[in-house]
């Protein structure tokens, strides 16, 4: 009795045991399930969320403001490179350092000036080499140039700045004119070079070149003064003392724009030497009677920024074609309403700052012709606005010493979406063009962005893989779906679905190592056995239906593929051994030397026709496994009727199968577009991967995926080319996963049919 | 019977036969593959004949400059004499085509390249002297040559009267002591000196990590002194081994003739394997082939991964595929089970379902970025950051490794899984569930008794296919662990035994490194033909069980199903 009790409470324990135990791992398995599919489905968002920051815009944050007691007219403004410190050079001629944070002064160091001379003109070599020319009203002009020194403290290893002026071209000042001040000054220095170019009051153009001397006496003046060659010009009647100098980043044309926008070239290598030196190209800078308000160099010194009093900004630089040099306008940017005060180029990317005179402080990038960011940062008057090193804070002067200091996050300025799909004109190229070139040795160097050639490599490759898979493909699955013999099928079937797990990496090395030098070797024994085989096929099935009948029936239908084993081994031969006598007769023995030498059709080894064959080879089973399911599974009733109206195999085939199938085919080409377009390992091991836009087969290319496989361990995380690889990554993912969503509808939507059937 | 060519025409005849071309063209071109595969990769192994002949090309119009050459014929091809012409041998231009040979030469210590194209018309006096050695050595590749003596310190220990015979026994015995040697300095490098190196360095970061808690004291530190110096101690003792087996190693060379007879002097500590395979019999040559074969399998590379071995290879590919199914059999019969049995079937079911599928299609080197991206540079950072701030600021597992590469393939196979593992229960049939039902168990309990029981088989399948995938995948593994060489495996003797934070190496991987990267190609290619043969037979060896798996399920069900 007393047992039962127990069992009895025995049961009602193991009881709810059971049903909590139940509970628990509908649970456990509804989270861990979909967290699973959460997982996966995460790729897709993180993707995304890596992209998104390249097309956002540039954040600017008020970070401080305070006053610097400084009267004199600000000359130049300028961050140091971690953002620490600020240098404001005035009209007096005194550098004055303060901490950028709190305008804290730092230090105060007067340029050393001679007795008495006033600063009538400036100009900045380049924002990274911090040299600068001050020109004087005694016709002279000081090089000087503002740096920091850096140590570590012992302590706790804070950095510490000490700012300094440094004369690397020399304290004594280089005499450009007689005594006449000078109205406009330019410089620009590579190294121990340097070319100075002046106009003085009233007229006259002066030149200067000054290179440091490597001597022996040099190496041991231990006095500090290096000893420099100097080379003098001046010329009268070019200039009439009003214009604007610039000077190229190699030093190579002197510009002269006057109020008007007119912009004269004047070539520096010759100007030297000539007895009588002319401009040699022009250019009107502004339209209309809109006159310039600040003129600047882009990064690297190629690309001239023109800003005027119609609130226009430009870019331009100079083009050759056949030998002419024209200063060309390249592109313009949305500029403002109000004038434009000043252009302020960035130190690291092809982005400039531009403020008009309502105190609105835009980003750009040049390249992307993007504006990252534009807003009202101060009121009217500014007179002078820095940016960072890095891009990453703004010090607005307004009016004499009132600073703001803004915080910048702009990143990805070089990205945007006509960057990336649509033709961009690059420095130093003559026409905008679509290329990708993501990395190079100097920073002054754009890297080049364009989606283009490699989306086109792509399409190219996934398009001559598909030349050959799908007529094989598709034709096999008719055969075997509608036609084999049962046992055959069961045979062939595996052995289609094998050739599908054969690894990427062993068909690209095949592809590269051995089929491409096969091909480049035996051309015409390829373009023969494209001949050869349709028609010894078909000649076999005119000779074989032309046999006697007890000899035909001894083979039962469906096993034809069989018979043609030995028939297309044999064409094969016959192709590559007709091929070098033909050579000989026709192509003068070689066919790619007569491709290349003849006909002017470039050869690659590693081409598109290799890839086709190759990627053909692995995207064939997948195509042909979902046609050979559709076809097979077309409902038996069909075909009887047909076959029993009296239709041919074919004609029922023809009129009945395929119509029905149809969907069922084309889901199995899209999905093999798909497995195309994304393999990776062929393109890269079987092309040259070089991202050139050329649909010719015997050229390589460059793929999206093969891309992301070679650059991506090499880009710095969260860069802009590591973002642009994700948003390569991105696109390649999309891609397929429509063409495979849609193409899986489709067969969803064909079973349903032929169940209702 | 004589049918017209229009009857043959409108009866779709040649189209059929059209049809039936394209799959004997599908199946004629697997059968080649695989035939060129096996062909080229398995004779790589075989110990060929060494010829000798004159080669006297053509150096300028007229004169010829006559050179002996000893090496293994590789492949002959007829190539145009306008090619022959613009490489620089002038060679009549009036006969079109020219036939030319690779011969292995070997010796690239003595003429630089071991691989040359020789014409054969230029070729005369072509023997196979039967006393052709051929080495196999640990630097410079092959050497072919005659012996001419055997050195010990110098001084030569045979006579030379004794004969050919005495001296290649001589030879062969001292390379056989030299092999052990050999043996005996690899354990101790590679597994004693690498076992101290080990414990030194997690001494070092165990005192970084006990400074960064602020707990390195005086105490502390004096133990860790005492450890080193022991260590130190051991490193010492070993080192010394090291000098006596390699003065050992040292003594003794052998001095041989190579072609043109250019004298060479060679240490036995370089050579690896010699034999003269001119003078082998069949089945000589056909142990040769198992043992180079054998070696093939089970030794590390040399050569910059041109010479040797693949093991690393293998066990990498095999430790990463191991860990992966690991994470993707569970994870992947969990979802398939909720998705099948747990979540109410309905739009959104069937939209996962397709979402699932078409993963399975996603090019694989997306996952490779998703892998980098998120589990290397976010996570993989994040756990540095937590648990092993004492390494930084080198990366533990924010780099790529074993364990990520695992995860990533884990991802990109998941699919697979969970399809045949659907594919799987949707098979078992409903008057199976329902019984057990109606015997009173719980869903969970038919699931757990029942269901999954059936359905095992297709796990298993979806489990081998993932396998397959994964030991096939190489883009994705580029970006998330393997490496061209690593310095060790990815588990040894060493706590905690198996690394998840190194780099490994990978077959697929090493196909595409060897065979694209390797500055050496002509003799690195039948390398890569056995290693890339290798990877198939294991890929298929995988997929065909799978279908026979696949088969025996359907087969199983059949019966019940009535």
């Amino acid at each position: 009795m007393k047992s039962s009790v127990m069992s009895s409470e025995k049961l009602a324990f193991r009881r709810r045991w059971r049903h909590l135990s139940d509970k628990t791992a509908k649970v456990g398995i509804a989270v861990g399930g979909i967290s699973v599919i959460v997982a996966i489905l995460l790729i897709f968002a993180y993707l995304f969320y890596e992209v998104v920051p390249l097309f956002a815009g540039a954040k600017v944050e008020p970070s401080s403001s305070y006053v610097l007691e400084d009267s004199s007219a600000s000359l130049h403004l300028a961050i140091e490179e971690q953002s620490e410190m600020a240098m404001r050079l005035g009209n007096d001629g005194v550098a004055r350092f303060f901490d950028l944070e709190s305008g804290e002064s730092v230090a105060s160091i007067p340029i050393s000036l001679p007795d008495q001379a006033q600063i009538t003109s400036f100009s900045l070599d380049s924002e990274q080499s911090g040299l600068f020319a001050l020109g004087l009203d005694t016709g002279e002009a000081v090089i000087a140039r503002y740096a920091y020194d850096t140590r570590f403290a012992a302590l706790d290893n804070r950095r510490i700045l000490t700012p300094k002026i440094e004369y690397p071209f020399g304290e004594v000042p280089y005499t450009l004119t007689d005594d006449k001040a000078l109205a406009s000054i330019a410089l620009r220095t590579s190294g121990e070079n340097m070319v100075l170019a002046a106009t003085a009051e009233g007229g006259g153009l002066s030149l200067l070149k000054a290179s440091k001397q490597t001597s022996l006496f040099a190496a041991f003046d231990l006095g500090g003064g290096a000893e420099f060659e100097i080379e003098e010009k001046r010329i009268n009647g070019l200039a009439l003392g009003g214009e604007q100098l610039f000077i190229d980043g190699d030093r190579f044309w002197l510009f002269v724009v006057n109020d008007e926008g007119l912009a004269r070239l004047l070539n520096l290598r010759s100007a030297f030497t000539a007895n009588n030196p002319q401009f040699e190209v022009r250019a009107l800078l502004t339209e209309g009677r809109a006159s310039p308000t600040d003129i600047a160099f882009l990064l690297g010194g190629i690309s001239l920024l023109v800003a005027d009093d119609q609130g226009a900004i430009a870019q331009w630089f100079l083009t050759r074609r056949d030998d002419t040099v024209a200063l060309e306008k390249i592109r313009s940017f949305e500029g403002s309403e109000s004038p434009i005060v000043s252009l302020t180029p960035e130190q690291r990317r092809k982005s400039f700052v531009s403020v008009d005179s309502q105190g609105v402080v835009s980003l750009f990038n040049t390249t992307a012709r993007r504006q990252a960011f534009s807003g009202k940062l101060a009121s009217e008057g500014v007179s002078a606005i820095a940016i960072s090193p890095r891009g990453d804070a703004l010090l607005v002067e307004a009016g004499n010493g009132n600073m703001a200091l803004w915080d910048v996050e702009n990143k990805h300025p070089e990205v945007s979406w006509s960057a990336l799909w649509s033709r961009v004109w690059y420095e130093g190229y003559g026409e905008p063009d679509f290329i990708w070139q993501s990395s190079a040795a100097s920073n002054e160097f754009e890297p080049k962005y364009s989606l283009v050639p490699l989306s086109f490599g792509t399409l190219k490759a996934a398009f001559y893989a598909m030349l050959l898979a799908a007529p094989l493909a598709i034709c096999g699955a008719i055969f075997t779906g509608y036609f084999m013999a049962p046992m055959m099928r069961r045979k062939v079937k595996p052995l289609i679905e094998l050739m599908e797990a054969l690894p990427t990496v062993v068909l690209g090395f095949l592809a590269g190592l051995w089929l491409a030098p096969f091909v480049e070797n035996n051309l015409l024994g390829i373009f023969s056995v494209l001949v050869l085989l349709p028609t010894s096929i078909l000649l076999m099935s005119f000779v074989w239906v032309q046999l006697p009948n007890d000899l035909r029936h001894r083979i039962p239908d469906g096993w034809e593929a069989g018979i043609l084993v030995p028939v297309i081994v044999a064409a094969t031969v016959l192709s590559f051994a007709i091929a070098t006598p033909l050579e000989a007769l026709f192509f003068g023995g070689d066919m790619r030397f007569y491709l290349t030498n003849e006909l002017g059709i470039s050869y690659d080894q590693r081409n598109a026709m290799v890839v086709g064959f190759a990627m053909g080879f692995a995207v064939i089973p997948t195509i042909f496994s979902i046609a050979e399911d559709a076809i097979f599974t077309v409902p038996k009733h069909l075909t009887y009727g047909s076959l029993a109206l009296g239709a041919t195999p074919w004609q029922s085939l023809y009129r009945v199968v395929l119509p029905t199938a149809s969907p069922g085919i084309f889901s199995a080409l899209m999905i093999g577009m798909g497995r195309a377009v994304g393999e990776t390992m062929i393109v890269l091991m079987a092309t040259g991967n070089t991202p050139i836009m050329d649909i010719n087969i015997f050229e390589g290319m460059r793929t999206l995926a093969a891309n992301i496989a070679v650059e991506i361990p090499e880009s710095e995380v969260d860069s802009t080319h590591y973002r642009i690889l994700f948003l390569a990554a991105l696109v390649l993912f999309m891609f397929t996963f429509m063409f495979n969503t849609v193409a899986e509808v489709i067969r969803q939507r064909l079973r349903d049919k032929y169940s209702t059937i | 019977m004589r049918i017209s060519a229009s009857k043959w025409f409108s009866s779709g005849t040649p189209f059929v036969w059209l049809n039936a071309g394209a799959v004997a063209i599908s199946i004629l071109m697997v059968v080649g593959l695989l035939g060129l595969l096996a062909i080229r990769g398995m004779a790589h192994f075989w110990p060929a004949d060494v010829m000798q002949a004159n080669y006297a090309p053509p150096v300028s119009f007229g004169s010829v400059m006559t050179t002996e050459v000893l090496g293994e014929k590789v492949e002959t091809e007829s190539v145009s004499s306008i090619q022959i012409a613009s490489s620089g041998i002038p060679v009549d231009e009036s006969i079109p085509y020219y036939d030319r040979e690779l011969v292995k030469l070997g010796n690239r210590d003595v003429t630089g390249a071991d691989f040359a194209w020789l014409l054969s018309s230029f070729l005369s006096d072509i023997r196979y002297p039967a006393d052709v050695v051929a080495l196999e050595r640990r630097e410079w590749g092959n050497f072919y040559g005659f012996l001419a003596d055997v050195k010990e310190s110098g001084q030569r220990v045979i006579d030379a009267d004794q004969g050919e015979d005495a001296l290649w026994a001589e030879f062969e015995q001292r390379l056989s002591r030299a092999l052990e040697i050999h043996d005996e300095i690899y354990r101790i490098e590679k597994i004693e000196i690498g076992e101290v190196n080990y414990a030194l360095e997690r001494l070092r970061l165990r005192q970084r990590g006990l400074e960064l808690e602020g707990a390195f004291d005086a105490e502390v530190e004096a133990s860790f002194a005492q450890q080193r110096e022991e260590l130190g101690a051991d490193y010492a003792l070993l080192q010394q081994d090291l000098v006596v087996l390699n003065q050992a190693i040292e003594r003794d060379s052998a001095l041989f003739l190579a072609a043109n007879d250019a004298e060479v002097e060679i240490e036995f500590a370089d050579i690896v394997r010699a034999y003269k395979p001119n003078q082998m019999g069949f089945v000589e040559k056909l142990i040769t082939y198992f043992a180079k074969l054998g070696e093939f399998l089970t030794d590390e590379p040399r050569e910059a991964n041109t010479e040797g071995g693949i093991f690393p290879a293998i066990f990498g590919t095999v430790m990463m595929v191991l860990l992966m199914s690991v994470f993707v059999t569970p994870f992947g019969v969990v979802a398939a089970v909720y998705l099948r049995e747990y979540a109410r079937q309905g739009l959104v079911t069937r939209a996962i379902r397709i979402a699932v599928n078409n993963l399975a299609g996603v090019p694989s080197i997306v996952y490779g970025v998703f892998g980098l991206g998120f589990f290397i540079y976010i996570i993989g950072a994040e756990v540095d950051q937590l648990f092993y701030p004492e390494a930084l600021p080198a990366p533990t597992f924010g780099t790529p490794g074993l364990l990520w590469a695992s995860l990533t393939l884990a991802l990109l196979t998941v699919p697979v899984v969970i399809v045949a593992t659907e594919e799987g229960l949707a098979r078992i049939p409903r008057s199976v569930r329902e019984g057990s039902l109606a015997l009173g168990a719980t869903k969970f309990e038919t699931l757990w008794r029942v269901v999954l029981p059936m359905a095992s088989p297709a796990m298993m399948t979806g489990l081998i296919l993932a396998v397959a995938r994964a030991a096939g995948e190489v883009a994705p593994l580029m970006l998330v662990g393997v490496v061209k060489l690593a310095p060790s495996l990815p588990l040894d003797g060493n706590y905690p035994y198996l690394h998840l934070d190194q780099k490994f190496m990978h077959l697929g991987f090493h196909i595409y490194d060897v065979g694209f990267q390797s500055p050496n190609i002509e003799a690195a290619r039948p390398l890569v033909f056995a290693t890339a043969l290798l990877l198939v037979i294991v890929i298929a060896g995988l997929n065909l069980s799978a279908v026979a798996l696949r088969n025996r399920l359907r087969e199983k069900f059949k019966s019940l199903e009535v």
